[in-house]
């Protein structure tokens, strides 16, 4: 059982890491960009699935930590491995501080606080033009040479985000991972035996800023510019989605929904305009049908096929 | 080793605890009896910090606890289990007693440990203890209502109290269910030397298994006593049969 579930995530990573070699260019960017949005959609999760935190605007820490590398990169002179430090770095300092700011209200009006926070953080990128561009964004970033060729970049975004992934994977396992488990259903119990509720929701919001920041220097790697759209609440709303459609109880739903939701703005956005309008009933039958997400329901009925024959002897 | 004195919580001006008191001494097992709505939860939320008074004091083992967060009241070695079901309804039996051990351990702050490995020993010995060990992989959505309530009293344990508090502990069991939960709480006294404060509706529970017993009407504390005491006073007969001379149980 477990060797069959390395044999698969090894053939997975060889399959990765070979499409460069024969897809052309532009699916190899396709897949840099479901990648990171699939680090990011992960990153939201470990508050939103794991955690119980209703965190909407998570579309602005994703935004920082690319605005802050890019601003790096082009402002000064300083190596570039120590831009894509400090952008997640950024991003884990700002989930702190909105963080304290939210945490002392629960659910939806945490929420609630958090858009507005958040949008807050986006009107002064869209407005700062001396320092952020504002609404044109950063163009032309310059970016070390080996990951300026479309393969470096995609390569760098695989790496990246494999190692990104297995760290939140180590971190959902955890004691930490526990509790915040234990946090997200029943906060009032998790109190009771001794947990510091507010505490640990604190430290996951900052390790989920700290891991958007990471694949908001990603995007500043694939794409070479940064936007002020990446901090705008609708891209939050759309990260949301794809933990949901995903499965935001299964550890690589978020990763699935990514893919599905790229793939469907890449490819019926080329037929329609309205391409969100296949993506609303496409939620609106999730919902109603699955409503632990694609991957949820296959967990689930995996699980029964484990299950059931117990049942019968 | 608990001493609650002159205890008082209104909420828009109802007075859901007024003047309420209570000792209890180490190795004791005390009940706290009283009609529906009595004010006995919300006490039992005033000495684990759930609710702050609005005046009076909790002393644990002669140090002041009032209106301290439940999280350090905990450290304290109190544990409690409530009466509506109240457990981590993803996870697994196993994991519910499992987080509550790691807290106490503080390892709730490590990060990269497998937490699959950790404390799996005692996990076991307290499940087996209150017998829920053959369904530790369960997830505790789909337990019956009697095994969630003994889980509650199993991760109360994982605190490792010295005093445990336990909110009706048996409302809603089968009863066979409800006496393996008393042998429980008797084992629990005797073999671990618990302190055990709880409420209980059933009388012939209260009688049979407490050293003494607090009444509480309305808020407020009429008597504590041995239960003979309890028994035919005269208050407490008021309370439960409307003044007629006969002595309870």
């Amino acid at each position: 059982m477990r060797k069959k579930t390395l044999l698969f995530l090894i053939a997975c990573i060889v399959l990765l890491l070979l499409f460069p070699v024969f897809l052309p260019r532009f699916y190899v960017y396709l897949l840099s960009i479901i990648l990171l949005y699939g680090l990011l959609a992960t990153s939201l999760n470990i508050v939103l699935g794991y955690g119980g935190i209703f965190q909407f605007h998570h579309a602005v820490f994703y935004g920082v930590g690319a605005y802050s590398t890019a601003l790096m990169l082009t402002k000064t002179a300083m190596p570039a491995v120590l831009a894509f430090i400090v952008g997640p770095l950024v991003a884990a300092a700002l989930g702190f501080v909105l963080g304290i700011i939210c945490i002392r209200l629960s659910k939806l009006y945490f929420g609630m606080l958090q858009i507005s926070l958040g949008s807050l953080v986006w009107a002064i990128v869209y407005r700062w033009y001396s320092f952020t561009g504002g609404d044109d964004g950063i163009h032309g970033i310059p970016i070390p040479d080996i990951l300026s060729s479309y393969t470096g970049a995609y390569y760098y975004t695989f790496i990246i985000t494999a190692v990104c992934i297995f760290l939140i994977y180590k971190i959902i396992n955890s004691p930490f991972g526990s509790a915040l488990q234990g946090i997200r259903d029943n906060p009032v119990r998790s109190e009771m035996i001794g947990i510091n509720v507010k505490r640990h929701q604190l430290l996951a919001l900052t390790i989920a800023g700290f891991f958007a920041g990471v694949a908001g220097s990603l995007f500043v790697v694939v794409d070479n510019t940064v936007f002020p759209d990446m901090l705008f609440w609708t891209l939050s709303l759309e990260i949301l989605i794809m933990c949901l459609l995903g499965g935001w109880f299964s550890f690589l739903g978020p990763m699935l929904g990514a893919g599905v939701i790229v793939a469907l703005r890449t490819f019926v956005s080329t037929y329609t305009v309205y391409w969100a309008l296949v993506l609303g009933i496409l939620m609106m039958l999730v919902i109603f049908f699955l409503p632990n997400g694609i991957l949820g329901y296959f967990e689930e009925r995996f699980k029964k096929m484990l299950i059931e024959p117990e049942i019968k002897e | 080793m608990l001493e609650v004195a002159g205890i008082t919580k209104s909420f828009d001006g109802f007075k859901a605890v007024n003047n309420a008191h209570l000792s209890v001494e180490k190795g004791e097992i005390v009940a706290v009896i009283g009609p529906n709505g009595a004010g006995k939860t919300t006490l039992f939320n005033l000495i684990t910090g759930i609710i702050k008074p609005d005046s009076g004091r909790v002393l644990f083992n002669n140090e002041d606890i009032t209106g301290l967060p439940p999280y350090k009241i905990c450290r304290k070695r109190i544990s409690r289990s409530f009466q509506i079901v109240n457990v981590f309804q993803r996870l697994t039996v196993f994991e519910n007693v499992q987080i509550s051990i790691l807290s106490r351990e503080k390892k709730t702050w490590n990060l990269f440990a497998p937490s699959k490995r950790l404390v799996v020993r005692e996990t076991e010995s307290i499940l087996e203890s209150v017998g829920l060990i053959d369904k530790k992989d369960r997830v505790t959505a789909f337990l019956s209502h009697g095994d969630r309530k003994v889980l509650e009293i199993a991760m109360a344990l994982g605190g490792n109290p010295e005093f445990l508090i336990l909110d009706e502990p048996t409302a809603g069991m089968a009863a066979e269910e409800t006496s393996r939960c008393i042998d429980l709480i008797k084992r629990l006294s005797k073999t671990m030397g618990l302190t055990i404060l709880f409420c209980e509706h059933d009388m012939e529970i209260v009688f049979g298994i407490a050293n003494r017993i607090m009444v509480m009407v309305r808020g407020s504390t009429v008597i504590q006593g041995s239960c003979d005491e309890v028994r035919c006073n005269e208050a407490v007969q008021n309370a439960y049969l409307g003044g007629s001379d006969v002595c309870l149980m």
